[in-house]
């Protein structure tokens, strides 16, 4: 869809290009000063070194439970917050989002705090035999926690620009409301819901603080890449500067993918 | 009585009651918002109203009435609604899209779709049935949409303006459809054109502000109109009074002459009417002598063409605005422009008078 005016004039003082340019160049100058400090003869061992390869393949098993939690959750979630009518509706959309804004180390203690041993969850858990904290589990909660509020704000936008037109013509055609859900409202918002897994995924990849906390750093178990980056830039800084550039790598393709469907979608989205 | 309605909604100042015969189609005819969509959204199920019941033969809709609180959900009511725009689901195309009906009665993908396909053949769309809807015109999509009103096999169709939102073109062909569709069907249509009620309808009802003022069969509300929107819908003037001997009497004192029905005995006091068309009014300017009868001062408040005569709308004493349909030769020769006083003198010969 083209919104460009007939004209050529956009009315776009100079002086905020010359702004603007500082603001690409604060996201841009330093990927460029990383790539250019990247050991290439080097690059292929160092991220295939035994920790390396372990604590990818972590990341992406975790992430991709996590995602997968975050759209059991989270969909049903956007549901009730973009067409449910309850009290407390406004606050429950409060604190689902919360963790956008909540330091992950806060979010770590808090989780530390439920599930942990002497947590709130954690003791009846622990006498079930099941141990949560330090575990790979952990770090699944982690990254869903921090995840979940970019699947639902995604999601309940969907939902929210889709109307619910189609939804009552379809329960006049005696669509159960299950029937409706799966049939006509979910496909409505795949997009929506696509972009929103490919952000939690790429929140999930990313996660430090509350996987730190809540999880700890066990080689194999809990160490996730952003983890052994952190402790590589101790010891190896040449091991820590590749991996970053495989995680900037992961987070391009995250990115475009997402972009590239939402303008995929927009292009189809004419339809009324 | 087959279906039965009758509730009232506050908030939008909404209060019906109305029957359906086995197989009668009614149009419902009002302004915007008096309410039609309303009566469609409380019929369907998508809207609750505070009182109320409705029923299809032995089948209770809604029960709000009494302490009862029955209210069926809008699946389970069999009242498949046809809205303005078509709706189709757009990830599916047409076939599938009419099949979306007897797939959620329970029907096997194959079935759903045999079924679907007799219902697209039975609105001409059988060539469009592997078409997604953004491939569709907008006549197209709303023959699909109709395909899958009826598959789902409703007791009780709800048409809401499904003519409206498509161009001149499409609308006959999908008119002359739904002639054929809606024979011998219980079916509800809401619509702002006369020619949908004459050619669709068995009964109309008329509407307005959330209240029914006017029912009877087609053809007797839109000639013998007793509301003034029927009366507008049937191009004709209106004015409302008491009967007289010699034709009504309007509130303000006016006296329009005209022709009673035959066989009518005068019962003084009686409300009446008077109807009669704007080609029966002429224009003069100034006082006209000898005073005929049915001669009006009134003040013009718009001309506008109208097929190849100018219709000069006026408002009279009494606010009731009346409109006379005179040549464009004679509008440039009496100059005639809004805010002009003018006088009206109606043919009396040409009103019909009758109870209102």
């Amino acid at each position: 869809m083209n919104r460009r005016s007939t004209f050529g004039y956009h009315g776009v003082p100079r002086w905020v290009y010359a702004v603007a340019a500082v603001g690409g160049m604060l996201v841009v100058l330093p990927l460029v000063a990383m790539v250019a400090k990247v050991n290439w003869p080097q690059f292929i061992p160092l991220i295939t070194s035994e920790p390396s390869l372990a604590a990818l393949g972590l990341s992406l098993r975790t992430s991709a439970a996590s995602t997968l939690l975050c759209v059991v959750l989270g969909v049903p979630l956007a549901l009730v917050l973009a067409r449910g009518e309850f009290p407390g509706q406004r606050l429950l959309r409060a604190f689902v989002l919360l963790p956008l804004v909540l330091p992950p180390v806060v979010g770590g203690i808090a989780l530390l705090y439920t599930f942990g041993r002497q947590g709130l969850l954690g003791k009846s858990l622990e006498v079930a035999g099941i141990q949560i904290a330090f575990s790979t589990t952990a770090v699944i909660l982690a990254q869903t926690f921090v995840a979940l509020p970019f699947l639902v704000v995604s999601l309940e936008g969907a939902l929210r620009s889709a109307g619910n037109r189609y939804e009552a013509v379809a329960a006049t055609l005696g669509a159960r409301p299950t029937t409706v859900l799966r049939r006509v409202t979910l496909p409505l918002v795949l997009p929506g819901l696509a972009s929103g897994a490919v952000l939690s995924f790429a929140r999930s990849l990313g996660e430090f603080g509350a996987t730190l906390t809540f999880a700890g750093s066990l080689e194999g178990v809990t160490r996730t890449l952003p983890l052994e980056i952190y402790l590589q830039r101790e010891t190896d800084p040449d091991a820590a500067v590749a991996l970053s550039l495989v995680l900037v790598a992961v987070a391009v393709a995250v990115v475009g993918l997402s972009y590239g469907r939402r303008r995929g979608s927009a292009a189809s989205g004419g339809q009324a | 009585m087959s279906f039965e309605l009758q509730a009232s909604l506050h908030a939008r100042n909404f209060d019906m009651s109305l029957s359906l015969a086995d197989g009668e189609t009614v149009a419902i005819l009002g302004p915007n918002g008096a309410g039609k969509s309303t009566l469609l959204g409380v019929i369907s199920g998508l809207l609750r109203p505070d009182s109320g019941s409705a029923r299809i033969a032995d089948k209770q809709l809604f029960n709000l009435d009494d302490g009862t609180r029955l209210w069926k959900a809008p699946h389970l009511r069999g009242t498949a609604l046809l809205a303005q725009e078509a709706l189709l689901f757009p990830h599916l195309n047409a076939l599938d899209n009419v099949a979306f009906g007897p797939r959620s009665a329970g029907a096997s993908k194959v079935a759903a779709r045999e079924t679907a396909q007799h219902w697209l053949a039975e609105v001409d769309a059988m060539p469009l049935a592997n078409r997604k809807p953004s491939q569709l015109s907008g006549g197209q999509a709303q023959r699909v949409a109709v395909a899958r009103a009826l598959a789902a096999e409703p007791e009780l169709l709800l048409l809401d303006e499904p003519m409206a939102a498509l161009d001149i073109h499409a609308a006959p062909l999908l008119r002359r459809v739904l002639k054929r569709v809606l024979k011998d069907r219980k079916a509800i249509i809401v619509t702002h054109d006369v020619l949908d009620a004459y050619m669709l309808a068995d009964r109309v009802i008329v509407v307005e502000k959330g209240r029914i003022v006017e029912e009877g069969p087609t053809r007797d509300v839109l000639e013998r109109p007793r509301s003034h929107f029927a009366a507008g819908l049937a191009g004709l003037n209106l004015v409302t009074g008491t009967l007289t001997e010699e034709g009504i009497t309007t509130p303000d004192g006016r006296v329009f002459a005209g022709q009673h029905d035959s066989g009518w005995s005068p019962s003084p006091g009686q409300a009446g009417v008077a109807a009669f068309p704007p080609s029966s009014v002429s224009v003069f300017l100034g006082d006209v002598h000898g005073s005929p009868r049915n001669s009006f001062p009134v003040t013009i408040t718009d001309l506008e063409p109208h097929g190849d005569q100018i219709r000069v709308r006026a408002a009279g004493g009494s606010a009731q605005a009346l409109s006379a349909d005179i040549t464009p030769a004679a509008s440039a020769d009496l100059g005639l422009v809004p805010g002009m006083d003018v006088r009206f003198v109606v043919k009396s010969a040409l009103v019909a008078v009758y109870p209102a």
